[in-house]
Formats: structure tokens, sequence, C-alpha cells
């Protein structure tokens, strides 16, 4: 009988393709937002409110992960934005290695902020460094305000939470009160916008706050 | 369902460091799973049957040892537990910038197996 001692990392491939992804973006002077929440949550709606907000003021490329179609990539491409498409089939969360091929592909472009909208899911994703400069989590009204303690890592590793469908608060028993409290256990300092991607609400200081972002990594790094 | 993600990762690592020293046959391959990462034991498991289809795995277990959460304040250095309330706060000073210290780990820590197929280095 043999023992091996491996102290091995299981993601360690991922870390080390995150590592390449981040040094990439850095490079590039791209700021990469890791884009994650349930399924039907509205994040694709969001994009594209962002999207027709900051579009002439920025480059935007979006990366969007979907297990099998591309109907969100069509949305997005409509927006006249740059957009690739990976299909993961059936795996539930995107990996360093898929988004650093994606990014290969549009790389050519100069882009200030690449979107990689990750496939739906609050739970195996949170895992999964993409080599992203943050996460953003959005959680909408219609969920329940009692996800954040059901999923704590992805709120834990959030920098900026995004609660969506604000507009159907009054129609729910959403507790806004309950979901702060939460989350401010579980990450004090995750900024919260509420935004509502159907009436356009919340979306203007969303993206004044994406601007900021990018133009302090560019800033930072020139 | 990242558990099927983990075990795949891990039965290709340990069967590379097997073939690497030697091993024809994989009995026991040990995991250490911090709580945070929502990895649940069963789940592992039920992956690591599916997964685990050739010979050199033929009789293999998988054991998980799972590690709480636990935390370092960065104001006073007083070190906590987090139980399922996810309360990231210190219960010592109340600063809430404290650092997560256990309950992320994802790791192989070892695993065991035989130079010959029967079983009787």
């Amino acid at each position: 009988m043999v023992q091996v001692n491996m102290q091995s990392h299981i993601l360690g491939a991922n870390e080390l393709l995150a590592r390449k992804n981040r040094s990439l973006f850095g490079g590039n002077k791209v700021l990469a937002l890791n884009l994650m929440s349930s399924p039907g949550s509205g994040k694709t709606t969001i994009l594209e409110r962002t999207i027709e907000t900051l579009g002439d003021k920025i480059k935007i490329g979006v990366i969007e992960g979907d297990l099998y179609t591309d109907q969100d990539a069509q949305r997005i491409e409509k927006k006249g934005v740059k957009v690739v498409q990976i299909n993961t089939e059936g795996t539930c969360h995107l990996d360093a290695g898929m988004v650093g091929k994606a990014y290969d592909t549009m790389a050519a472009v100069h882009l200030d902020l690449v979107f990689i909208e990750n496939v739906g899911n609050l739970v195996c994703p949170a895992e999964f460094d993409l080599g992203e400069d943050f996460r953003v989590v959005v959680i909408s009204i219609t969920e329940g305000n009692d996800k954040v303690l059901k999923y704590p890592l992805i709120f834990r590793e959030a920098k900026v939470v995004l609660v969506n469908k604000i507009d159907l608060l009054d129609y729910t028993d959403f507790s806004m009160d309950r979901f702060m409290h939460d989350l401010q256990q579980v990450n004090p300092s995750a900024q919260v916008f509420k935004v509502s991607g159907r009436t356009g609400e919340g979306i203007n200081n969303w993206s004044q706050f994406l601007l900021r972002e990018v133009r302090d990594k560019q800033s930072n790094l020139s | 369902m990242h558990e099927l993600s983990i075990i795949q990762s891990v039965v290709d690592t340990v069967r590379d460091s097997a073939q690497e020293n030697g091993i024809k046959r994989v009995n026991k391959v040990k995991l250490v799973i911090g709580k945070l990462t929502m990895a649940l034991p069963d789940s592992l498991q039920f992956a690591f049957e599916a997964v685990i289809v050739d010979e050199m795995f033929k009789n293999a277990v998988l054991e998980i040892e799972e590690k709480d959460i636990t935390c370092e304040c960065r104001s006073c250095r007083h070190r906590f537990a987090v139980d399922d309330s996810y309360r990231f706060i210190c219960p010592n000073c109340g600063h809430d910038r404290v650092d997560i210290i256990g309950g992320r780990e994802l790791y192989i820590d070892y695993f065991e197996g035989d130079e010959d197929t029967n079983g009787t280095s």
C-alpha cells in the first residue's frame, strides 16, 4: 500500500487560467465583470439597458454563457455590441478556460468593458474564478428575500448586488429590510443598486458607477 | 451540480499522479471540502461512483473531510466560527472586515493505492 500526499487544489487548473485571463484583461485595460444570478432574474435585460445607457460612451463586449441556446446573445447583438456565445452543453457554470477562448476572439477590437454573463445558477459559478475584476450578483424581487442566506458564497464574493424588478416590490412579500439585514451580515461592503430592467429605474446610477470603475481601472494602469 | 466537475478533476488528477508513481490500483481518495463551497458530500459520492469506470479505480472509496467556516477579524484578530446564520461580523469587536480563513477548502489531501493490481504490495 502506498500513500501519495497531494495537497492539491481541485480547481487548480482553473485558477491558473483565471490568472492568465486577469493579466490579459489588465494588459488590454479592459474592465471585466462576472455577472451571476439565478435563471430568470433579468441579467440579459439589465445588460440591454446598460448598453443603451453606456453604448455611446464606452466600447462594450459581452461574453454570453448559456447551456445550449444563443437566444440571449441574439438579444445583445441587436444592441450593436460585440458578443461571443459560449454554450456549456449542460455544464452549470462558466470556467476560466471557456472565457479565455471566448475573449481571444474579441480581443482584437479595443474594448473598455466586458460583461461575462454566467449561466443562471447561484451555486456553481461562485466557485469558479474567471479572471474578472469583480463579481456582480443580480437578485430579483420575485425570487424572495431569503436568497442571501441560502447562497452565502455568491453574495459574499460579490462587489455589487443588483436588486432587480424593483417595480414589483409592492406586489410581492419581498422584505427589503430582511434582505438588506442578511446581506449586511454576509457581505457588509457589497454595493447595492435597486433597479428595474423593465422600467429602467436605477439603471442610470448603476451605469454611472460602471463608468467610474472603467475610468479608474484605465487610470490605474496608465 | 458542480460536484461532477469537481470529481472529474479529482479523478483526472489522481490518475495522472498514480501513473507517475507507478500505482496500478487506487483504493482510497481523501478530499477536504470547506462548507462554504456548497459542494454536497452525497453528490460528490454519487459523482465519484459515476466517474470511476476504469480498472484503476475499481475498488476505490472516496473519503470526505468537511471543514467549518472560520474567520479572522482584521481589527482585533479574533478568530471565530461562522454557523448557518452566515454572520461574517466579528463577535468580539463588531468589526465587519473579516477574512475567511477556513471553509473554502477544496483539495485532494492524499490517495492510497497499490503498485500492482493484486493489492499485495
